[in-house]
């Protein structure tokens, strides 16, 4: 057992007390987002009931390939990691950043009122636990602070699970991120077959934890949450090792390899859109008729598009090669250099959600395997 | 644009009016449209009609006919910005399937006295025949981006219609990859932007409305199509919809078809 503090004051929850949880966190103002099932996936989505979290349902990934899977020992949180991410709350993919209304004295500008939602987040995953904390680096630790992700991210509260099973296309054992959250949620808990683990990891998460119905937890159960959360490790088949990533990035820009990956690339921006680190927007004035009234708004968009690189004269990375290698370069090298972490958290997102089933583990072998030549 | 108000016209080629009435159905902007263009030739919405030259002429369409030939180089003589809307006039639309067939054997399958029509054996865009300053794709075209061409008209500068796939689109929506999830045929990776992805978000896959985006990776997602179940035969069919003579739709459909063309020919199915 881990001697973190969190891990030594674990109590025991009933299933039943998933709804309460859910209701203590309305009641306190948060809008509760949690897993549910639409249009074939696991998705998050705000919800007050605990019925609508996917209870029995797992799922196989595989490259390019998602399916649902009914099971009747999964409990509420067997699946893994899905089509969305946390970072559509944090970071919304359409946001008006600015507006300006003309009037007789010139322009009068403001900026966008917060919208004041606190979000409460359930069913946080250690690698989604990671890939808030790296773009926290993105957002709030840079030269310029995002209002938007700050005044979301600074009200969120993080109900994390310990994920007990992993998918095909998991690897955050390799990249120390997962599976078992350490740090970063306000309440953690570990599904048993008849209810949960429960840990507080802050005195928010204390605080909320004091109204749930909890129970002294036995020995055994506590070596059952173990045995589960050791299954998400054991299950693991893919890796990424971290050590020398940033320097082979950089040494390998000629790659043949590159060529070939260009050849299955759509360049259709699916892996950066689901990647829950991936941060790129583009922002555009929109105005109406008169050109009187113009809201900046801010987009996501993706390296992978061919006009994200245009500049004075044309586009920069003008072929899919360049904007592949651009991509992956940036998330496992350069990004180092830029947030001092790496860009991937092993989440495999980027290989289940890629049409194509492009895997960067397989793309990051092979530039290791083969030399420049 | 400056001086007397810009005169807008619209015109008909070989189209089912769809793209024309957009610009009617932009209800709320409307007026507003009004009071800063005179509309001076557009028979969808009045018979009043009058001569050239017009500022702005929006071209609907695609050139079918021998008249058209000649039609088309006279609005491009009487209008200072032409803009196509539509994949009709972008590209040739759904009646460039003719392309691919023999003109005469459908002229005698359907008409009876098929000798007093007179139509060109192909169906082709408006840029095929005359210089156009901008293209709005679509099947129908988009009313918000019919819009931002003729504001950016009015505010001379270039309008801002997005290049990128309709994936980005879905993502923005959080519509669940229905390749992935579901293994359906869907041409959203190659297609341009600009319905907002409609398809997708009703369990349909994308059928190109827009039209390649730019650089497609079509060997690619065929072959994945083609991995998830669809026949070859299939895929040719995806490709030849209301875009089929786009020229990166023509070329891969044409590639699939000479790959099929010594297997046997598949029982024909409903797309999902």
């Amino acid at each position: 057992m881990s001697t973190n503090a969190a891990h030594e004051t674990a109590q025991f929850m009933p299933h039943t007390g998933l709804q309460r949880l859910i209701d203590v966190l309305c009641v306190r103002g948060y809008n509760v987002v949690a897993p549910k099932l639409s249009q074939g996936a696991v998705v998050y989505e705000p919800t007050t009931s605990a019925a609508t979290i996917p209870f029995g349902w797992i799922e196989a990934q595989e490259p390019g390939k998602y399916r649902l899977i009914e099971d009747g020992e999964a409990g509420y949180f067997g699946y893994t990691v899905g089509p969305h991410s946390w970072k559509q709350f944090l970071f919304p993919p359409r946001a008006v950043v600015s507006t300006s209304v003309r009037t007789e004295d010139g322009w009068n500008v403001s900026p966008p009122a917060d919208d004041g939602v606190s979000y409460a987040f359930l069913g946080v995953r250690a690698c989604e636990i990671a890939a808030i904390e790296v773009q926290d680096r993105v957002f709030l630790q840079q030269a310029y602070v995002d209002p938007i992700y700050a005044a979301r991210r600074e009200r969120v509260f993080i109900v994390a699970v310990n994920c007990t099973r992993a998918a095909s296309t998991c690897f955050c054992n390799s990249m120390r991120t997962g599976p078992r959250c350490q740090r970063g949620f306000d309440l953690a808990l570990t599904e048993l077959p008849d209810g949960f683990v429960l840990e507080a990891g802050s005195d928010r998460g204390r605080e909320i934890a004091r109204q749930l119905p909890l129970q002294m937890i036995a020995d055994a159960q506590l070596v059952t949450a173990e045995q589960l959360r050791q299954r998400a490790v054991d299950q693991q088949t893919r890796s990424l090792p971290v050590d020398g990533l940033h320097d082979l990035m950089l040494r390998q820009l000629q790659h043949p390899r590159w060529n070939e990956v260009a050849e299955r690339c759509l360049s259709c921006t699916n892996c950066t859109q689901v990647c829950p680190t991936c941060f790129c927007s583009s922002v555009q004035e929109v105005t109406d008729l008169d050109a009187a009234h113009v809201d900046r708004v801010r987009t996501w968009d993706s390296c992978f598009n061919f006009d994200f690189s245009y500049m004075n004269g044309g586009v920069v990375r003008n072929t899919i090669r360049s904007r592949y290698r651009q991509w992956l370069t940036h998330k496992l090298g350069t990004w180092f250099d830029q947030f001092d972490t790496c860009g991937c958290v092993g989440c495999g997102r980027c290989i289940t959600w890629c049409p194509v089933g492009i895997d960067l583990t397989e793309e990051v072998a092979a530039l290791r395997s083969e030399s420049t030549p | 644009m400056s001086g007397p108000r810009p005169r807008l016209a619209v015109f008909k080629f070989a189209s089912c009016d769809g793209c024309q009435l957009s610009l009617l159905d932009c209800e709320d902007e409307l007026l507003a449209l009004g009071e800063r263009l005179d509309i001076v030739h557009f028979l969808e919405a009045t018979s009043r009609v009058s001569d050239g030259p017009y500022d702005i002429a929006l071209v609907e369409g695609s050139i079918t006919t021998p008249d058209d030939l000649t039609r088309i180089q006279e609005v491009r003589r009487a209008s200072k910005f032409l803009v196509t809307i539509g994949a009709c006039a972008t590209a040739g639309g759904i009646q460039a399937l003719r392309n691919f067939a023999d003109h005469a054997s459908f002229l005698a399958a359907v008409y009876a006295s098929p000798q007093y029509i007179h139509s060109l054996a192909t169906s082709t865009a408006i840029a095929d025949h005359v210089r156009v300053d901008f293209e709005l794709r679509g099947c129908p075209i988009n009313k918000t981006q019919l819009l931002e061409v003729i504001r950016a008209l009015l505010g001379d500068r270039r309008p801002t219609t997005p290049s990128h796939s309709v994936c980005l689109d879905c993502k923005r929506r959080g519509t669940v990859c229905i390749i992935v999830a579901h293994g359906a045929p869907c041409l959203g990776p190659v297609t341009q932007s600009g319905c907002g992805a409609i398809c997708p978000a009703y369990d349909r896959g994308c059928y190109g409305c827009f039209g390649p985006c730019v650089q497609p990776n079509l060997a690619s997602l065929s072959a994945q199509q083609i991995r998830n179940g669809a026949s070859i035969a299939e895929a040719v069919q995806g490709l030849r919809l209301f875009n089929v003579n786009a020229p990166e739709f023509r070329q891969e459909s044409d590639r699939l078809a000479n790959l099929a063309a010594d297997l046997p020919a598949p029982e024909p199915r409903q797309r999902p």
